[in-house]
């Protein structure tokens, strides 16, 4: 049920069609973590992917070696924010699973700092996904996930995991560190899949 | 799984907390209860079905259906200016939650220390409680005042303590109660400090001046003594606190933070 509240107006009124409902556009670049930001150099960084078949293991020179891209997408989060039109730069996910396969269906993605949230691995596949380290011209601050972080724009951007490190495939969708902790399994915001 | 329903809420009190924020009582009949340090969902619908959503923190806990929130004014914000100015006693909003299973801080039952199974202290836990130190910086105080409040209703045993960053006296949210709860009774008394970042009351012994790190050392529960840590407040006041926190050899896995605003 939806009804008025008095008085309210509400400023937002050329609102963008671009804007999945329940959301405000921002122009600043709001912060959300659970717990300190780690700081990785890209000399330690590495990323890794493992499968039940085995490892693989990428350095920040291999990884850009696989062929970079710029996009411009909007990201989503749960907390009701939303950045219209961002221009990122990152190794799409297909150019690392042209070296991996799996028959396992979901991957969870891991973070130096220990988070984790999970992702259906055709939704990282054909375009939908980055190995993103740069957003608006920069290189990542460590504060939004540098020196990489997962970028999956079509999900509530805490499917897009900072402080990026690997992923993890596996043959179910297990929830991951926010999953477990109340929202959605999936997140998709157009849906308002935030919350169990 | 299926979408919680949205509740309705009727504002049953208002009051100004300082000069720019706001203490509202919603009482919600079909409210489940909530930890301390939980978030929900407010909405406001205007007449031609356009509609706004924020999160804010909740500064009461417990299984009660009367739940209070502090709304601090943004400027130029779209609800907040609302919530801290026109919404009036009788008013009605909607709400989801309770949300957030994270940063929050459960007591225990009996009086034993709270939250003890979370600790990593392994069979000491239980003769040796992990202190819990709370840090908030300006509004980022209303879930950790949740979290003393419960400690201080529970009569829990765990060492409580606060860090309080804020501009001027006037800027206290929650004064009167964090007074109180300063002058309780052990093992629940709450050890308070407070850090004016631009003007002191009179008689403090420490000049207004924004934390730094030493400031920082002397005022949180030492390395040593394993603290759980909770930090609220705007981004940049989160970032440098828990970096020195990490600095000062707190592991990372004892921090947990809650952040609001731009970078």
């Amino acid at each position: 049920m939806s009804f008025i509240t008095r008085g309210f107006s509400g400023r937002g009124r050329d609102r963008d069609e671009r804007l999945p409902p329940g959301q405000t556009l921002v122009e600043d670049w709001p912060v959300l973590s659970a717990g300190p930001t780690p700081e990785i150099s890209t000399d330690e960084w590495r990323f890794e992917v493992r499968t039940e078949a085995g490892r693989k293991e990428w350095t920040w020179d291999e990884m850009q070696a696989l062929g970079v891209e710029d996009v411009t997408v909007d990201i989503h989060c749960v907390t009701h924010w939303s950045k219209l039109g961002m221009a990122w730069r990152g190794v799409p996910l297909d150019k690392i699973f042209e070296e991996v396969e799996t028959s396992h269906d979901y991957v969870m993605a891991h973070s130096y700092g220990g988070y984790t949230t999970n992702v259906p691995l055709d939704e990282l596949l054909d375009g939908q996904a980055w190995i993103a380290f740069e957003a608006d011209g920069e290189p990542l601050d460590p504060e939004h996930g540098g020196p990489a972080r997962l970028l999956v724009p079509h999900l509530y951007f805490w499917k897009s995991a900072k402080w990026i490190r690997g992923l993890v495939t596996m043959p179910t969708d297990d929830p991951g560190f926010w999953e477990q902790n109340g929202y959605h399994l999936h997140g998709d915001p157009w849906r308002e899949e935030r919350y169990w | 799984m299926t979408r919680a329903a949205w509740h309705v809420a009727t504002v049953a009190e208002a009051r100004q907390e300082t000069p720019t924020s706001r203490r509202i009582a919603l009482d919600i009949p079909t409210w489940p209860g909530n930890e301390a340090g939980a978030h929900l969902d407010l909405r406001l619908t205007a007449e031609d079905g356009y509609q706004a959503s924020r999160s804010y923190s909740i500064a009461s806990s417990g299984p009660g259906t009367r739940v209070v929130l502090a709304i601090a004014e943004v400027d130029g914000g779209e609800v907040s200016p609302f919530l801290v100015h026109d919404l009036q006693v009788g008013d009605q909003i909607e709400v989801h939650g309770p949300l957030g299973a994270f940063f929050v801080w459960r007591p225990a039952r009996d009086g034993a220390p709270g939250d003890a199974a979370d600790s990593s202290a392994g069979a000491d836990a239980a003769a040796m409680p992990r202190p819990v130190q709370l840090i908030a910086g300006g509004s980022g105080v209303v879930p950790l005042f949740a979290m003393a409040s419960a400690h201080a209703a529970a009569a829990d045993a765990t060492p409580f303590r606060l860090l309080y960053s804020v501009r001027t006296p006037e800027d206290l949210f929650f004064a009167d109660d964090l007074a109180a709860l300063a002058a309780a009774p052990e093992p629940t008394r709450l050890a308070l400090d407070v850090v004016y970042t631009r003007q002191a009351p009179a008689g403090a012994t420490r000049a207004p001046g924004r934390l730094t790190a030493d400031v920082l050392g002397e005022l949180v529960w030492p390395v040593e003594r394993e603290p759980r840590i909770f930090v609220c407040g705007p981004t940049p006041f989160v970032e440098s606190v828990a970096d020195w926190l990490v600095a000062a050899g707190h592991p990372a896995s004892s921090i947990r933070t809650e952040r609001f605003g731009g970078a």
